[in-house]
């Protein structure tokens, strides 16, 4: 994207007028997507978003500019703004000699979506489409749709580091309403791999139409849900949204350090039940939160955050890692170059226990069992947290019976990670997930095995 | 920094609209933007951003056909890549025989001063001394306030064209200043949180001292907080939280989710669907909205548009294309990004004012809830279903007064049902950063889930 010749020249002129780190993030991305509604392939879009964010830190003040010109005049320009909000007097040259460390991809693609002619893509959505609608009469409206991205970042900085990376990401969504006499409901089915078209290799395509349908059909004869405190099963897979929000933010170092999170404080502590070993790993091949180098230039790691219980360790971004004179951790992310980074999860996930999913379930006498986990939020301050249940279920005399409306469920997260009372060998990794903090989205991944805690409160109307 | 240039951006547009061949209609849509952003922290600068940013999306309609591609630049290059994508993209879309791009409707836009030349013209270190300034006052207003997790100050400019092969030309501009901050205080082994912003057209219009008391008033009342009992109460929501819920109860009002059956409102203009003391307009002419602007983003002039009248469903928002489909007009409330085609969005909902401020609503409140914030609303709010549940902090209200305030619980009901138990509309009209006139309401029969 840029010489590296012209990236050194930029990273200098940043540092011109003094500052300890200067960094150039450069990227181009091309998104491409085809959707499928109310019987007509209504939309075909794509689009390139092509730029770099200079950042310059200057003691505790980062100044940070951004351009869609990627010449060199395009660069040094927004290298000199940056510098100028960083707002530093001294001069000094500084000489910026770059070395480039190469890191592979974790997840090799066979076929890029833009690659892939667009009759191809429509002939998915239609299929998709149809086995929707055949699933039952009830199912009043469908929308399907294919999306591919290419996102090649190149990072710069100071220090010398000089790496790219090149990540590809194709996800497939069906949606369906089913109308009854109780009114009109929704099912959605999304998935999602940080590889190429090769991913509908993988997929029935009528089997998951069908599903997203059949999501719809169960929820018409949905009760209202529960109000108030009961044990609560989490199906594998999905049910990672729960870590992500009761303490995936909360062990994030920035919030940690701004004093707004229940864990500062807390390493080496026992924080959840013995059971719980839970992880984050931006190297877990293909999964929606993986890529080679995080957007600072750090490579993805597997990072052990909670071992046994015990509070093992924050995640970090490059600048606390380097004022701490620690290793980076792979979690400095942003949502492109039009951002500052921050300190983001990549792949948050419980590992295995040893019970049976069967056994989670016949050992709850009265309680919910939330097969599919909707997305949700999280206050790190107080640690309340909410997840909303796309498709759940009552727990009577040990077995799954009515299904339940939807709603949110809401708990706190030291609490809930210590009401955490089994968890069953069946792990799985959930779908793919977009991650807000502070007005920038970023994908994730999640997962977890089926497991049961003790209480949360339902967020229903029926007492 | 520069400023937007209105009239280069209209030349840009114009000139691609005039690439349509025989057959084809073609519509451009360009933005550009600057912004600065500054982030204090103790006493310092945390960071400061100064950027500018700009797009065009280009629609190309052949034979009922459409094609969409966008890029991030202005490059005579890029914008006729663009077009090209478009006119690529176009052949694999079914022939639609209500697409179609926005023709001039005779209707005049309102003339709106929405644009403040200070915005570019205040040097920054004015702008960074707001952000300290707030910081320092959220600190020493209160030996209880622990720290603030972030206080900062943005403004930026905006500014758009389009311009279609049907006739429409238009742009214009307009500027946004606020400030906001999260302040952090100790309760037991956890701390609270809260936050306060103040939302203007430029900087001598944003008041630090409306983000500051906010901030500090709401962040002691959290102290102590209890998860309450599970109850069903009479929900009391303050203008600010009003004009949340109605922002979702707009989004069920727009005419592509009421075609696609995708909306519970969908057959029913003319019937009761809210409680008789419910009007709402949506009104992007009144200048007393943040949300007020001449144009929608397909280039039609604006106009007021009822939606509910006495709780009667009076229509739907629509854009060019729902409003063909429904066979009707317009009401001008296309929204969109440089990266989409146009949807649909209300830009300053209105609540016809009742009677009675916040105080004098809640001493009627035997056994209720005053709500200081709502969240995981994309997590259990379902605008097809109408589901609507989600986490709640605020003040148990018994016997007409405040009560302890209350976390990790949750209030739920439907939204159909939210607007048909509405008992009391207030006459607080206190207009929000999103451009919605909110008032208090009450709402009696909401399931509160906690112990």
């Amino acid at each position: 994207m840029i010489e590296d010749p012209t990236l050194e020249r930029v990273l200098a002129r940043a540092l011109r007028t003094g500052g300890e780190f200067a960094e150039v993030f450069a990227e181009d991305k091309q998104n491409g997507s085809a959707t499928l509604d109310d019987g007509r392939v209504e939309q075909l879009s794509s689009g390139r978003d092509r730029g770099a964010g200079i950042r310059v830190v200057v003691g505790d003040t980062t100044g940070f500019a951004h351009t869609a010109d990627l010449s060199e005049q395009g660069l040094l320009t927004a290298a000199e703004a940056a510098s100028a909000a960083a707002r530093e007097g001294g001069g000094g040259v500084r000489e910026v000699a770059l070395t480039r460390r190469d890191v592979p991809n974790p997840s090799p693609v066979s076929v890029l979506p833009d690659d892939v002619p667009k009759a191809d893509k429509v002939a998915i959505l239609r299929q998709a489409d149809a086995a929707a609608r055949a699933a039952a009469r009830e199912i009043s409206q469908v929308t399907a749709s294919v999306a591919g991205s290419r996102r090649r970042i190149l990072v710069a900085n100071s220090d010398g580091l000089l790496t790219s990376d090149d990540q590809v990401r194709t996800l497939f969504s069906v949606s369906a309403v089913a109308t009854g006499d109780t009114g009109m409901q929704t099912g959605r089915k999304s998935t999602g791999l940080t590889i190429g078209w090769e991913l509908f290799d993988r997929i029935d395509i009528d089997e998951f139409a069908a599903e997203a349908a059949q999501m719809a059909i169960t929820k018409l004869r949905a009760r209202p849900a529960p109000s108030g405190q009961l044990p609560v099963v989490i199906g594998a897979g999905s049910g990672g949204v729960l870590f992500h929000e009761a303490c995936g933010h909360g062990l994030e170092k920035d919030l940690v350090d701004k004093g707004a999170s229940v864990y500062a404080g807390r390493v080496g502590e026992l924080v959840a039940s013995p059971l719980v070993t839970l992880v984050d790993d931006g190297t877990i091949a293909e999964e929606w939160g993986a890529f080679a180098v995080d957007d600072e230039g750090a490579p993805g790691q597997r990072n052990v955050l909670i071992q046994d219980g015990v509070l093992t360790d924050y995640m970090w971004d490059f600048l606390r890692s380097r004022k701490e004179g620690r290793a980076v951790s792979g979690n400095g992310r942003r949502q492109s170059y039009k951002h500052l980074p921050m300190v983001r999860m990549t792949n948050t996930f419980l590992e295995n226990g040893t019970a049976s999913p069967d056994d989670v379930i016949a050992g709850t006498d009265h309680g919910v069992y939330v097969a599919k986990l909707g997305g949700g939020q999280v206050n790190t301050a107080s640690g309340d947290f909410v997840f909303g249940m796309q498709e759940a279920y009552l727990i009577e005399d040990g077995e799954i019976t009515e299904p339940i409306r939807e709603g949110n469920l809401i708990g706190n997260g030291p609490q809930c990670l210590q009401d955490i009372e089994v968890i069953a060998d069946d792990f799985a990794f959930g779908g793919p997930g977009t991650c807000g903090k502070d007005g920038q989205g970023v994908p994730v991944g999640d997962g977890c095995p089926t497991l049961r805690v003790a209480q949360l409160t339902i967020g229903g109307t029926s007492s | 920094m520069t400023g937007t240039d209105v009239d280069a951006l209209r030349a840009l547009a114009d000139r691609v609209a005039a690439q349509a061949a025989p057959g084809e209609q073609v519509e451009a849509y360009v933005s550009q933007g600057t912004n600065t952003s500054v982030d204090a922290y103790q006493g310092e600068i945390e960071s400061l951003t100064q950027a500018g940013s700009a797009g065009i999306g280009i629609r190309v309609i052949r034979d009922g056909r459409t094609g969409f591609a966008y890029a991030s630049s202005h490059d005579d290059d890029i914008v006729a890549e663009t077009l090209a994508e478009a006119r690529d993209n176009l052949p694999f879309a079914e022939p639609d025989e209500w697409a179609g791009l926005a023709e001039p409707d005779g209707t005049a836009a309102t003339a709106l001063d929405v644009h403040r030349e200070a915005v570019l013209a205040t040097p920054v270190e004015e702008k960074v001394a707001m952000a300290i300034e707030l910081e320092k006052m959220v600190r020493a207003a209160d030996p209880r306030v622990r720290g603030v997790r972030a206080a900062s100050y943005t403004d930026a400019e905006g500014a758009f064209a389009v311009a279609t092969s049907t006739g429409i030309s238009v742009g214009g501009r307009s500027t946004i200043a606020y400030v906001s901050v999260s302040a952090l205080a100790d309760d037991g082994d956890a701390s609270v949180i809260a936050g306060g912003m103040s939302v203007g057209r430029a900087i001598d219009e944003v008041s630090l001292d409306e983000a500051a008391d906010d901030a500090v008033s709401r962040l002691l009342a959290k102290i102590g907080s209890v998860k309450p009992e599970s109850a069903v109460v009479t929900l009391i929501l303050e203008p600010r939280l009003t004009a949340t819920v109605l922002g979702i109860v707009s989004g069920m009002l727009g005419g592509e989710a009421v075609a696609k059956g995708r909306s519970p409102f969908g057959d029913r203009v003319g019937e009761q669907v809210g409680s008789p003391l419910l009007t709402i307009v949506d009104d992007p002419t009144n200048p007393d909205s943040l949300g007020a602007e001449p144009y929608d983003d397909e280039g039609l002039a604006t106009r007021r548009v009822p939606l509910l009248h006495r709780g009667v469903l009076q229509g739907f928002l629509h854009n060019t294309h729902s409003a063909r489909r429904a066979g009707t007009a317009s009401t001008a409330s296309a929204a969109r990004h440089y990266s989409s085609r146009p949807g649909i969005s209300a830009r300053a909902l209105t609540v016809e004012p009742g009677e009675g401020d916040l105080d004098s609503l809640l001493a009627t409140v035997d056994d209720g809830v005053l709500a200081s914030s709502l969240g995981g609303i994309h997590s259990g709010v379902n605008p097809v279903s109408g589901d609507f549940s989600v986490s709640v902090e605020g003040l148990r209200v018994r016997g007409g007064e405040r009560a302890e305030p209350i976390k990790e619980a949750t209030l739920a009901s439907t939204l159909q049902r939210l607007l048909l138990d509405v008992s009391h509309v207030g006459s607080d009209v206190e207009w929000q950063p999103g451009g919605t006139g909110g008032v208090t309401l009450l709402i009696p029969g909401v399931s509160l889930s906690g112990r």
